[in-house]
């Protein structure tokens, strides 16, 4: 017996240092850095929202405040002093507004709207994904119809049409963005809650007396987060791809407060009078946000994929 | 243990079918036993006897197109055939737990093993986090783990499997059940783990008076861990009685088969004893006896099913020959 005991507590403190050597966080780092791409992408990524964030400590301008704004500077080049003092850094738009203040100012609007609508969006389409997945049967089939139905639509018909009849607003735009998104996620969480319904935990779960809610939401759900942080990132470059778009379209959001789909729009105007800094800028930055957003979530994707495990 | 005291556990001539699309499958066929508290009986069958379908039977788990079609369950005299079944997720990890026989599939890979333990208490029972969270750390000390408090706050994967096995078994044991049921939670250890569980499973029972119902298809395994035991074939208890009376002299001549079949020191050099044939198809199970094709005193009297008989005291048997084991083997 004593021989027994020994393997087991060397097993144990084994277990010990492997515990302690490594979280599941600190491998989920390592792993990520291994890439070097989705490394910078996520330093890229990071640095934009800082930038977002602090868009009226770092802008020269406030774009918004038309005291500030005088139609006289309109279209200069980059690098034109100001009256004020300051520097056009990246020139002015038509409308004389200073474009680095207008592309921060700009990217707050672009990623509140894409994350807000990409999180309201999952909260939505993960309960009905779940309910879809738990309640299986009639409910289950007339849920995920009607998600086959709206993912048949393109995503920019429906908020094209959605925002013909709410008319523009930061508000409206997010509406019709969760409108279009849902989907994506009740079908993702589904999916992998049907997997993992028939999985014993659940039963276990069961077998303790636990509510319904209680397994759905705090054992099922929390077992179906790697595909829905995958789809989330990937989902929100989506939607402030959508959000530009339609702001470029002129559907989206007001003149007064312009996204960079707007800032597009407004210098397209000028772009063949060879006045490209206006549209081109705003462009680079929607650019590097949806391409860092989605390097991430392809690393993210690699990552948390159990059958790419090396 | 007082005999005399009423059973925890009394199960009479209960039936669970599935009614498929291809047929009823009779996977629960009148099987009847009791379990007394602090008692621990072995429910031993091989792949598809029906003994895990009546273990979930008893915790109301049954999911359709099974259904416990008549019987009765009564713990601790409530009848739990037909009651609803928020009494029954009452019941379910306060009086009544279950430990299954794989445990990474039992916890949830992605909660750490205090949060489902404090769940499991706080689902029944109104006590602060801290409190839960020192009746679990308490509960794992219990069945044999080392440093308790840095466990907690390990996840599943982090643990070997006997490890996680103790995890299942103190998480049954943590709301103080009256009547454990344990589906073969020892099957995928090795042995000398296996050993290790057995033991503490059975000195928790002993300590709390919880009954426990072992089911196995081991025979090896309850000869030393249950006082009682019940082996089960095609839906059907065959055999029922005294551990020690069913190992040292079985009536059966299914369980003389599978006790034949254990390697032992007395039978060195010989070859094991095999049963002839297969367990028989639950979907259209022929009339009479279910063990007549592989059975070599089938007469014509087993055409018909045999009834329970106790040919000795204290025991029962669904056979028309009731055999010493060297007739067999």
């Amino acid at each position: 017996m004593t021989t027994v005991e020994q393997t087991e507590i060397e097993v144990i403190a084994e277990e010990a240092d492997r515990a302690r050597v490594e979280t599941p966080f600190q491998r989920f780092r390592s792993d990520f850095l291994e890439s070097h791409i989705a490394t910078a992408a996520l330093v890229t990524l990071v640095a934009i929202i800082l930038v977002a964030l602090f868009a009226p400590v770092i802008a020269p301008q406030d774009p918004y405040d038309l005291s500030q704004v005088s139609v006289l500077d309109s279209r200069l080049p980059p690098g034109t002093k100001s009256p004020d003092g300051y520097t056009f850094l990246l020139g002015t738009d038509g409308a004389g507004r200073d474009l680095w203040s207008a592309i921060l100012y700009g990217l707050r609007i672009s990623l509140t709207v894409g994350v807000m609508s990409g999180f309201i969006a999952l909260i939505i389409g993960s309960t009905v994904g779940l309910m879809a997945a738990y309640a299986g049967g009639r409910v289950d089939a007339v849920i995920m119809r009607i998600v086959d139905i709206q993912l048949s639509f393109p995503a920019i018909l429906i908020a094209l049409m959605l925002l013909a009849v709410f008319g523009k607003g930061i508000d409206k735009i997010m509406i019709a963005l969760v409108a279009v998104q849902w989907a994506y996620y009740a079908r993702t969480v589904r999916g992998t809650a049907l997997v993992e319904r028939s999985k014993e935990y659940v039963e276990a779960g069961q077998c303790l007396g636990l509510s319904s809610n209680r397994i759905l939401f705090n054992h099922i759900l929390p077992n179906c987060m790697a595909p829905l942080i995958v789809v989330g990132t990937v989902q929100t470059a989506h939607a402030i791809a959508l959000e530009a778009t339609l702001s470029f379209l002129g559907v989206g959001l007001p003149q007064t407060e312009p996204s960079l789909g707007l800032l597009i729009a407004n210098g397209f105007e000028y772009m063949l009078s060879g006045r490209y800094w206006i549209s081109f800028f705003p462009g680079i930055a929607l650019l590097l946000t949806i391409v860092s957003i989605n390097l991430v979530g392809d690393q993210l994707r690699d990552i948390l994929n159990p059958r790419l495990q090396r | 243990m007082n005999k005399r005291s009423a059973p925890t556990l009394s199960v009479r001539d209960l039936r669970t079918h599935f009614h498929t699309k291809v047929g009823v499958v009779k996977a629960v066929n009148d099987v009847s036993f009791e379990v007394k508290s602090g008692q621990v009986m072995g429910l031993v069958g091989e792949s598809g006897s029906g003994k895990s379908v009546t273990g979930f039977s008893i915790v109301g788990l049954i999911d359709p197109p099974g259904r416990v079609v008549s019987g009765s369950i009564s713990f601790q005299g409530e009848e739990l055939v037909g009651a609803s079944e928020e009494r029954l997720q009452k019941l379910r990890g306060n009086r009544i737990a279950m430990i299954f026989q794989d445990p990474m599939m039992t916890l949830n890979p992605v909660l750490r093993i205090d949060t489902q333990m404090t769940e499991a208490i706080r689902a029944h029972r109104d006590v602060d986090k801290q409190t839960a969270w020192a009746e679990a750390r308490d509960a794992l000390g219990q069945v044999g783990i080392p440093s308790p408090e840095e466990r907690l706050k390990s996840y599943p994967h982090q643990l070997s499997g006997g490890m996680r096995q103790r995890v299942a078994i103190a998480i049954a044991f943590i709301n103080k059940p009256d009547l454990i049921i344990a589906d073969e939670p020892t099957t995928a250890l090795d042995v000398t783990i296996q050993a290790q569980i057995i033991h503490e499973a059975q000195a928790l029972c002993r300590k709390t008076g919880t009954a426990l119902i072992w089911i196995t298809h081991d025979l090896a395994v309850v000869a030393g861990l249950a006082d009682h035991i019940c082996v089960m074939y095609a839906g059907r208890i065959v055999e029922e009685g005294k551990a020690d009376d069913i190992i040292d002299r079985p009536l059966h001549p299914y369980t003389i088969g599978l006790i034949g079949s254990v390697p032992s020191h007395n039978k060195r050099g010989q070859r094991l004893y095999q049963i002839p044939g297969m367990t028989p198809s639950l979907l259209n199970l022929p009339p009479g006896c279910a063990f007549r094709n592989r059975c070599k005193f089938d007469d014509q009297e087993c055409l018909i099913e045999p009834g329970t008989t106790k040919p000795v005291r204290g025991r029962q048997v669904r056979c028309y020959h009731p055999q010493r084991a060297e007739t067999v083997t």
